[in-house]
């Protein structure tokens, strides 16, 4: 194992114009390396697809992005501002990046136009009308606009993803995270929110996805990283990762899940 | 969506009830519950006796009104007490800063391995003889920061029980830790704090009983000193326990009903 101290990575300069910067990033857990001096830079209205068998640090490495895990050493830029930088305001920085969970998350005691509009009404100081209007808005746009006065626990799985979505969107971000968007989805809804990905991704949305959906890696990604043992093994168009694998454990990994 | 629901059923049952009275069974079609009928029971035999045998039965309940409000009184500050000390040594328990947790640990640990009638004893008496404090003061502290500790692992296990990922909804929204707590975490834990702590409640109107032992005119110490007076032992008691289990049997049913009322946004269920 590489010291981390003897990791120059960190100390080389990172992408300010890049929509995320990562450099050396290293994440322990107890003795386990989850990221192991891990470097990417995703540009603005890039969308890239990171997969890997589990445990492989996917789901860590896009958690730093927002700072809901803790890094050991390295620097995270996002939008060019050091996360790590404890004089940014972190939960301002985090506004910009909207993440959408496996388990969706929503507010089980607020109906779906209040899921939608606390953040913007609390946070941005959007007046209750606005903040509604948009609100409908994005529920329209990801088909949900009769659900407004449900609650989550009346919704099934794939329209509590939507409704995750247009949450997140509802502040207006930058750059949207989705950590296994369908894995705890029935599959017949995966397809419905795989739809609202895809339309969003048309828009022109900074998206990191973590996911195992190789179809919608194919049909949205400008890149796709693989990812194993905290390290990215390979990365590339989806054609190049998926069709002309180079890496053993990568075509070993394609093999088990086509 | 089932999967949701065993989860909060199993955080349900791991919320234990120790002291209060016994969570009130609800069965389909029946009208004589257990709580029926001890309500019925003890409200029948209390005007039964007074009709009956006005001499002593009315003369009691005509000699403990005064004795009723206080101990009402002292419940309902203590109450308005020990609330907030709860909830502060519930987060305290949570929190991540070591001398805040090693201190409301502490505390929790060193209250609950006390009686309460010692702790009563111990400020009233031990600490009075330095600080001179009343009798009414020192039954209102001791049982604000007696109820105080066992409420916080009451809020502790509630806010526990909101799973990791509504913190992490919220943080990830742009929410700071108190906005966190006081709009996602706090109004879904109160689902499950709100029954305990309201059975805390009733088992700390139970215990200000044990003030009566330093002076304060409660209905317990009225009712003795009616029977000092009187004689009248078996008559006395008879009447203050019938008193204190209609109190009771009443505030759990409101408990009860409060409960039915909280889950509102369960609209599946």
């Amino acid at each position: 194992m590489t010291n981390p101290v003897n990791s120059y990575s960190a100390l080389k300069e990172p992408d300010f114009n890049a929509a995320i910067s990562m450099r050396g990033v290293w994440k322990l857990y107890g003795d386990v390396v989850a990221l192991k001096d891990l470097n990417i830079d995703i540009q603005k209205g890039e969308k890239v697809v990171i997969i890997g068998p589990s445990g492989s640090g996917k789901s860590t490495a896009l958690r730093t992005i927002n700072k809901l895990e803790d890094i050991h050493l390295g620097q995270i830029y996002v939008s060019g501002k050091n996360i790590c930088d404890s004089k940014n305001d972190i939960n301002l920085m985090r506004q910009d990046v909207g993440m959408v969970f496996q388990n969706f998350n929503l507010f089980p005691h607020m109906n779906v136009l209040k899921n939608l509009t606390i953040a913007p009404m609390k946070l941005k100081k959007v007046a209750k009308s606005e903040a509604e209007d948009r609100a409908l808005f994005l529920l329209k746009k990801v088909g949900l606009a009769d659900k407004v006065k449900a609650y989550p626990s009346q919704l099934s799985g794939g329209q509590q993803q939507r409704v995750a979505i247009a949450r997140a969107l509802a502040m207006q971000p930058n750059i949207m995270l989705f950590d296994e968007p369908t894995s705890a989805l029935d599959p017949e809804m995966i397809g419905e929110v795989l739809d609202v990905m895809v339309n969003l991704a048309k828009e022109g949305m900074t998206m990191v996805v973590v996911t195992h959906e190789m179809s919608f890696a194919r049909q949205v990604a400008d890149r796709v990283i693989f990812m194993d043992q905290g390290v990215i093994l390979e990365q590339g168009s989806p054609m190049q990762v998926f069709d002309y694998p180079q890496n053993p454990r990568l075509q070993q990994f394609l093999k088990q899940i086509l | 969506m089932e999967h949701s629901n065993e989860m909060q059923q199993e955080q349900k049952a791991s919320l234990i009830f120790t002291e209060g009275p016994a969570p009130i069974i609800k069965e389909k079609n029946q009208i004589f519950t257990a709580w029926m009928l001890s309500f019925l029971g003890a409200t029948g035999l209390m005007i039964g006796l007074c009709l009956y045998k006005p001499d002593p039965y009315w003369n009691i309940m005509l000699f403990i009104p005064d004795g009723l409000l206080i101990t009402f009184k002292i419940t309902a500050i203590s109450i308005l007490f020990a609330v907030p000390i709860g909830f502060l040594t519930g987060l305290g328990r949570l929190s991540k800063n070591r001398l805040i947790n090693t201190i409301t640990s502490i505390y929790v640990e060193v209250i609950r391995g006390i009686p309460l009638l010692m702790q009563l004893f111990y400020i009233y008496y031990a600490l009075g003889s330095i600080l001179q404090v009343s009798p009414t003061v020192a039954a209102i502290s001791s049982l604000s920061f007696c109820f105080g500790a066992y409420m916080g692992e009451v809020f502790r296990a509630g806010i526990l029980s909101i799973s990791k990922g509504q913190t992490e909804a919220a943080r990830s929204l742009g929410f700071n830790k108190t906005q966190t707590m006081f709009l996602v975490i706090l109004p879904q834990a109160l689902k499950t704090i709100i029954p305990p702590i309201g059975n805390e409640c009733i088992a700390l109107l139970k215990d200000t009983s044990l003030v009566s032992v330093i002076a304060v005119a409660d209905v317990l110490r009225r009712g003795r000193e009616y029977a000092s007076q009187t004689f009248e032992y078996f008559e006395t008691y008879t009447m203050i326990a019938l008193v204190y289990l209609v109190i009771t049997l009443l505030l759990s049913k409101g408990m009860s009903i409060i409960e039915g009322r909280l889950s509102h946004y369960d609209k599946s269920r």
